[in-house]
């Protein structure tokens, strides 16, 4: 039976900001979802606030918007739109979330809306841990053992049987307090003791321990006529104890025999049919004893998970796009496989190579954080790799990474060291791979690490494995071809090969091609070859058969961004989409090349064909060599995908590649201090004095000449890596000691850091004559704060037709004087009315995304065109993907106002005493992902961007103030604002008595040095920590004092964020809350759609007064 | 570095795999070293090669495992799918060196090498499961040692002297020469047993007898060469005919037992080689497949339902009826027929039902061993056809139909 006729018109929820635990991967399944709807003739409406998604591009749906996902929102969508159905199992859990609360609070059957893909009896039977249990149950399966005790006699009778370790878990305490493992009956009687204090209810549940088993995931699809398929079992490399996104994780499960695996199907079969997933995916996870095969199931997801985008890519079954199919009524069998054509969707993958994923952590952007891996995830993205075997692909995910010291090294282990590191693997961490192959190298047996680690001895024989063929390299007399293959079957790059036999990578590359040992590439087919594949999904191995088809037009190669990180992250994939889809609209064969598994730009259709390979010069190279071999390369793009590609450029154009666009001389122009000052001085414009250091005393003379304080940094980052505002020497020696990557390649720049600047942020693009000005970004956080991290505004608010003009004429001179044919990034500072030039970057930066949703055109489409010689001229005519006239810095009154807001993960991060980490903003970027406010009136798009980024200002209450003396003056008017709309101010001594004197009444909290005061009338007043714990503080702002960001401060940020409470930490910030907060409480929000804010564009092109005629109605 | 002696890179024998095409692989020996010959099959499970390799169906074939990493699990006492291992050659690429699994004792390696499998690693498993799916399932041979020293000329030659599968009779070469009884109490039935079949071995996997004693049916397995009378001196509720290697049309003599079993009205279910020889017995043909189904993820649809099943699936023939509807017997005294299962992947015929007398089949394996677990329902329904059967024979008798169903 066909799909249903019944639904005509669709809402589909995003996932919102990417944070960690919830990335990319909803864009993925989204934007697949949209494009099955729209195939299907339906009406297409989706809400999600993050711009940076290629989802909310208008073309994919029929009413975008971008909107904060909250169920107000998500109401004032359903009355306005009226569609049939919302489908809410492609947007994490925010989308999940959202729609239960939309059931409950009865908008659902108000507007007749029905959810489709999930139901909610499933998904609560799904989510809710104790039903999920009896779920469990019912389907003669096991969860974990588990009593509640309420004595410590009752507490050593359960543990008769449930065995130790035991988990113990004190009932209704925040956060975790008074949990622990007890090992003995002495350690059980001291943790139940305290828990059973701790706990309101006097009781503690007790838990049998399955730390150290092993651990797998089932994508399970099922469709309404109950057929049900498992469409990819995954592995955790690392036991259970870890959090799986957290884990190095393998697939197809390696080490289960057929018995063991059908036990786990059959089970999860069970489930999900128990739990009522009707139609979609879901996954569920299982721990397996080692030593008897006893299985438990931990958990389901009744959603499309970030599993499920992992075991798309993983096997090449389209999971989000099948699960939208079926949500529609189609049932598997009806449904094509898209790389088969011929078989339908209704079977199992086969795989016949090894997947493997490794997650990529941020640890050193919160040095005050505990790198311990837990059940909490950590890790802000991911690289996949595929090979056939498992150290082929293990060894391609770990160059993918791209992180210094992320290979495996082989350099000898003294015997000493040997201990430590097993003692070391113990703890799981981001080292712990390391460890456990450095002991084995070291001469520690696989025994020992399984008993220190429980890593399946059969993973720790394959490092074993790696460690041998290493030795087999090393003490090689020469590199012929045996060596060579030896080495490449198990994923040895050119480099390791040049390190372990003292070769540059370039002398062993030149070897290795000349002996003819290059890699062959297969293709991903979802069935093991049993059928031929009609879709060139590739990865490299070195085996024997080639299979990559002829083509009969030079290709065009886009390099992706790799894994996501703080810095690089979803924002690059979509320029590397758009840039993709605008070349194959122009009859282009593309060719993407990328390793994250969470990306759009890794499904296969959306390039001519997909290399998921490493991004290192080596991978490149040989996937370039292999598209020269079946018909030709044009040109390689290297600024769409970040700093990943731009740093290959000089290599891959000295390697003879054509790079398209901006030339790498080019690049190297922009990123070479000298030579830009050249550039702006032939232009007439500054930029903060400064100078380069590659040791503390000439730093310190740079420093002593500039003035303090001032920005310090090393070169060549993206997502101002190690990078600080430095107030004294004795700060700017800590700085230069500390750092451990300056080299005369790489020395420390330091520029004077303009304190109260407001800074710019431009895009535009450049074909050598004309300028396309995107957008002009001015931020909200002054100058200091990374623009990452910082709130800005498109259009300028504050900013003067001047200033404009001065921006556009400077980002002229700068694209000609650098010679950008494309996309170029230039970040200003406006202080004292000075203009000056932070940096530039020629290529496509983290707000082009932004720029192309607040403004409606699309910067990464025309960059690629510019790329293939099409001029801006052509683009604003013959192509009219350019406006005929002006551009993005064109004030426009009818235009909306789009306000992109950073998302930080500060509450994910503990420091080793259970605290979360500080939430100060900084020169250092630390957001992972960000969102869009966008409205008529910038204030209201200021308040959206604040509620999409989960962090909604309160409309009364009370409100916290503390600020730093520099910033007393600033603050009076802003306070006295709020006070005047009705909030309680509160605050500590000094900015009490400041506020008093303004006329501000502020009632005087104690500070956390103070303590709590004596029991008194009110029984002691708390501390502002203990007020904010409480929950009755509704908004901190605090700003820090100097350069130390320790002390009350801290304590009051951490508790704000503990506490999901807004905390601002700039002035600037403040004073633009408190306009949104009046706004708020004056305006009722409404809601406009991205294709609506453009008609009203394209309906009054020029000056237009008539504004409010063609607002919505409802305002 | 551990006393573990180095086999990094494996300076096993040098090995080829020849096929008769004239394509060579050249590898590393795997197992034992020698030289066998067979038909060249692959095979897509990722898990279950200790029930693949034993299963008697594989008989005279060289497998290809494309799943790359084999042997990791090992090989233990409670997985083989009948007394030894049964393929000619096996072709993998990446074998466990150090197996890991709470049941395992021993590696896969060794054990190959103890019953004198000759095998090959370190090969294209892909590029040569291609080749066979363009180019049609082949003989070839496996060489290694010595014999991998001789000229690929030379080496083709011997392939192409080999037996085709096509006219090979292989059944009476893997079945039991003696019958023996499955009880269900030995697998977990309490009570009397509810049904006896006998059930003729013609390659049949350990786990078939175990699906009907759980479910409380006694099974006596008989040899390939059983007559009616073995058959009748049972006096079953039901008949079976199992799996099993070589080509269907040179099983006459089963074809003629099943015959006269289903004149008797004796209820039948047959599995694999059974659904092939029902296919015969009721007059239709049976062809080769191009390069058959083996694997355990094949989707086929029960037409009777409209759902899906995922199953396991090993064969290279397949009968030839009509697809659509209901459709008499060719030979006539046996009503009507229709194919009640069909591969989703390529329509070939994977289940018959009769409509007028007792008789069903299947293609594939719902004993699964190694593969999903979908399609068990099928020995229900052989239960539920034995327990019509009853009604109907006891239908005067109704007090003793009772009495057996109380038990």
């Amino acid at each position: 039976m066909p799909k249903r006729t019944d639904l005509k018109s669709v809402l589909v929820i995003g996932s919102g900001p990417i944070v960690i635990g919830q990335a990319a991967e909803f864009d993925y399944s989204g934007t697949q979802a949209l494009r099955v709807l729209k195939d299907e003739g339906l009406r297409v409406i989706l809400v999600n606030s993050n711009p940076a998604t290629i989802m909310t591009d208008p073309e994919f749906a029929d009413a975008t918007y971008v909107e904060p996902i909250t169920p107000e929102v998500v109401e004032k969508i359903i009355e306005k739109e009226r569609p049939d159905a919302i489908l809410p199992t492609l947007g994490g859990q925010t989308a999940l979330n959202t729609a239960i609360a939309l059931d409950k609070n009865g908008v659902l059957t108000k507007y007749g809306v029905e959810l489709i893909g999930a139901n909610i009896a499933a998904i609560e039977l799904g989510e809710d841990r104790e039903k999920f249990k009896g779920v469990v149950a019912r389907c003669g399966a096991e969860s974990a053992r588990s009593q509640i005790i309420h004595t410590i006699d009752e507490a050593i009778e359960a543990a008769e049987w449930l065995g130790y370790p035991l988990v113990v878990r004190p009932s209704f305490t925040m956060g975790g307090l008074g949990s622990g493992f007890a090992y003995t009956e002495e350690d059980l009687r001291r943790i139940v003791g305290q828990g059973l204090l701790y706990s309101p209810t006097t009781e503690v549940l007790l838990e049998e321990s399955i730390l150290g088993w092993k651990e797998y995931e089932l994508e399970m699809m099922r469709d309404k006529n109950d057929n049900v398929v498992v469409v990819c079992s995954i592995e955790n490399f690392d036991p259970v104890g870890v959090h799986t996104g957290d884990s190095i994780t393998v697939a197809p499960a390696l080490t289960l025999t057929d018995r063991e695996y059908q036990k786990l199907r059959d089970v999860a079969i069970a489930v999900i049919r128990e739990v009522g997933v009707d139609t979609g995916g879901c996954n569920i996870q299982f721990a397996v004893d080692p030593k008897t095969g006893r299985v438990i199931v931990i958990e389901m997801n009744p959603r499309v998970s970030r599993s499920s985008a992992l075991a798309s890519k993983a096997t090449g079954f389209a999971i989000a796009k099948i699960a939208t199919k079926l949500s529609l009524g189609y049932t598997l069998d009806e449904i094509p496989n898209d790389i088969t054509q011929k078989t339908p969707a209704s079977f199992e993958p086969t795989l016949d190579y090894v997947v493997v994923k490794v997650p990529r952590f941020a640890f050193e952007k919160f040095p005050a954080a505990d790198p311990t891996l837990t059940t909490t995830m950590k890790s802000v993205g991911e690289a996949m790799a595929l090979g056939r075997n498992f150290t082929e692909a293990l060894q391609k995910a770990l160059r993918s990474l791209e992180q210094r010291g992320a290979p495996l090294d082989f350099t000898p282990v003294p015997e000493y060291e040997v201990p430590q590191l097993v003692e070391q693997a113990k703890r799981p961490t981001t080292d712990r791979l390391k460890q456990v192959q450095r002991a084995l190298l070291g001469g520690a047996t696989v025994e020992e690490l399984y008993d220190a680690t429980s890593i399946d001895p059969w993973f720790l024989d394959q490092l074993q494995l790696l460690n041998e063929v290493a030795a087999e390299i090393k003490a090689a007399p020469a590199l012929t071809e045996d060596v060579l293959r030896l080495a490449k079957r198990h994923g040895f790059s050119d480099e390791q090969i040049g390190a372990l036999t003292h070769h540059s990578e370039a002398v062993v590359r030149g070897v290795r091609q000349a002996l003819g040992v290059r890699p062959v590439y297969k293709t991903v087919d979802t069935c093991a070859a049993e059928f031929a594949a009609y879709t060139p999904y590739h990865y490299s191995s070195y085996d024997e058969e080639d299979e990559v088809g002829l083509h009969s037009k030079p290709s065009i190669v886009i390099l992706g961004s790799g894994p996501n990180r703080i810095g690089q992250g979803i924002e690059f994939d979509y320029s590397c989409v758009h840039a993709s889809m605008a070349l194959r609209k122009a009859g282009y064969e593309t060719v993407m090349v990328n390793c994250n598994p969470e990306t759009v730009s890794t499904d296969y259709d959306i390039s001519t064909r997909l290399y998921f390979e490493p991004l290192t010069l080596e991978d490149v190279l040989e996937v370039i060599a292999a598209e020269e071999r079946t018909g030709g390369v044009m040109g390689v793009f290297v600024q769409l995908g970040g700093q990943t590609p731009l740093k290959l450029a000089q290599q891959l154009a000295d390697a003879g590649v054509p790079i398209l666009g901006t030339s790498p001389e080019a690049i190297d122009l922009a990123e070479h201090r000298g030579a830009f000052a050249k550039v702006l001085d032939d232009a007439g414009l500054v930029s903060p004095k400064n100078g380069t250091a590659v040791s503390f005393d000439e730093a310190k003379r740079i420093a002593d000449e500039i003035g303090y304080p001032v920005l310090v940094r090393p070169s060549y980052v993206l997502g101002g890596r190690g990078m600080e505002i430095v107030y004294d020497e004795a700060n700017l020696r800590r700085y230069i000691e500390n750092a451990t990557e300056i080299t005369p390649d790489h020395p420390v720049l330091i520029d004077r850091f303009l304190e109260d600047a407001i800074e710019i942020d431009v895009d535009a693009l450049y074909d050598g004559r004309d300028l396309y000005l995107g957008g002009i970004m001015e931020h909200i956080e002054e100058a200091g704060i990374h623009s990452g991290d910082s709130a800005c505004v498109l259009p300028p608010v504050t900013l003067g037709e001047d200033v404009i003009e001065r921006v556009r004429e400077a980002t002229a001179a700068i694209a000609e004087g650098v010679g950008v044919r494309g996309l170029i990034n230039i970040q200003f500072a406006l202080a004292a009315d000075v203009l000056y030039v932070l940096e530039a970057n020629p290529r496509a930066s983290r707000t082009v995304p932004f720029v192309s949703k607040a403004t409606g055109v699309q910067l990464a489409k025309a960059a690629a065109l510019i790329g293939t010689g099409v001029s801006i001229h052509q683009l604003r005519s013959a192509y009219q993907m350019l406006p005929e006239a002006g551009d993005g810095a064109s004030i426009n009154p009818n235009a909306a106002v789009a306000v992109k807001e950073a998302v930080l993960p500060f509450s994910r991060f503990r420091t080793p005493e259970g605290t979360v980490v500080d939430s100060l903003l900084g020169p250092e970027m630390r957001s992972t992902g960000e969102v869009m406010g966008i409205d008529r009136h910038f204030d209201t798009a200021f308040a959206k961007s604040q509620a999409g980024a989960n962090n909604a200002l309160p409309t009364s209450g009370r409100a916290f103030v503390s600020v730093a003396n520099r910033d007393k003056r600033s603050v009076i008017l802003g306070v006295k604002k709020l006070a005047d709309l009705g909030f309680e101010i509160y605050s500590t001594g000094g900015t009490a008595a400041v506020l008093r004197r303004s006329g501000i009444q502020a009632t005087v909290v104690r500070k956390v040095g103070d303590g709590p005061g004596p029991a008194g009338l009110d029984g002691g007043q708390g501390t502002i920590v203990d007020l904010i714990n409480d929950g009755q503080i509704d908004m901190v702002f605090n700003t820090p004092s100097g350069g130390d960001a320790r002390g009350d401060g801290y304590e009051i940020r951490a508790a704000a964020t503990s506490n999901g409470k807004p905390c601002i930490t700039t002035v600037a910030e403040f004073n633009f809350a408190v306009l949104a907060i009046e706004a708020m409480r004056q305006f009722e929000w409404t809601v406009t759609s991205l294709q609506e804010h453009a008609a009203q564009l394209r309906d009054a092109p020029t000056v237009g007064s008539e504004a409010t005629a063609t607002e919505p109605a409802g305002v | 570095m551990t006393d573990r002696t180095n086999e990094a890179t494996n300076h096993s024998t040098p090995a080829v795999l020849v096929l008769e095409d004239g394509r060579v692989f050249r590898g590393r020996s795997y197992g034992a070293v020698g030289t066998t010959l067979g038909e060249a099959v692959f095979a897509t499970g990722m898990t279950g090669y200790q029930e693949t390799l034993t299963d008697p169906s594989y008989d005279r074939q060289i497998v290809v495992q494309t799943a790359p990493h084999i042997g990791n699990t090992g090989v233990n006492p409670e997985d083989p799918e009948s007394r030894r291992i049964w393929v000619a050659g096996y072709v993998v690429r990446d074998p466990a060196r150090r197996p890991s699994n709470w049941r395992s004792v021993g590696s896969l390696d060794d054990e190959l090498a103890r019953q004198g499998v000759v095998g090959i690693q370190g090969v294209d498993t892909r590029a040569i499961t291609r080749h066979l799916r363009e180019h049609r399932t082949m003989r070839a041979g496996i060489f290694s040692g010595e014999a991998a020293q001789r000229s690929d000329r030379e080496l083709v030659d011997e392939v192409l002297a080999s037996a085709p599968m096509e006219g090979s009779r292989l059944a009476e070469e893997v079945s039991v020469d003696e019958s023996y009884t499955v009880e269900p109490s030995d697998h977990g039935w309490e009570g009397e047993p509810r049904f006896t079949i006998a059930a003729v071995d013609l390659g049949i996997k350990s786990m078939t007898p175990h699906r009907f004693a759980e479910r409380g049916v006694r099974v006596h397995v008989l040899p390939a060469s059983s007559t009616l009378e073995d058959v009748k001196a049972l006096n079953p509720d039901g008949f079976f005919m199992s799996n099993g290697p070589g080509d269907p049309a040179t099983a006459d003599g089963q074809v003629t037992l099943l015959r006269s079993v289903l004149d008797e009205q004796i209820p039948y279910f047959g599995i694999c080689f059974g659904n092939q020889i029902l296919g015969r017995a009721l007059g239709f043909g049976t062809y080769k497949l191009r390069y058959g189904h083996r694997g355990i993820n094949q989707p086929v649809l029960d037409r009777r339902t409209g759902k899906v099943e995922i199953t396991s699936q090993n064969h290279g023939f397949a009968v030839d009826a009509p697809l659509d509807g209901p459709t008499p017997a060719p030979e006539g005294r046996y009503g009507r027929v229709e194919v009640s299962h069909v591969s989703l992947n390529d329509q070939v015929v994977e289940g018959l039902a009769c409509l007028d007398i007792p008789a069903f089949s299947v293609q594939y394996h719902p004993e699964a061993a190694a593969g999903p677990h979908d399609a068990a329902y099928l020995f229900d329904r052989f239960i539920e056809l034995m327990e019509d059967q009853r009604r109907t024979e006891d239908q005067p008798g109704t007090e003793a139909a009772q009495s057996e169903e109380a038990k």
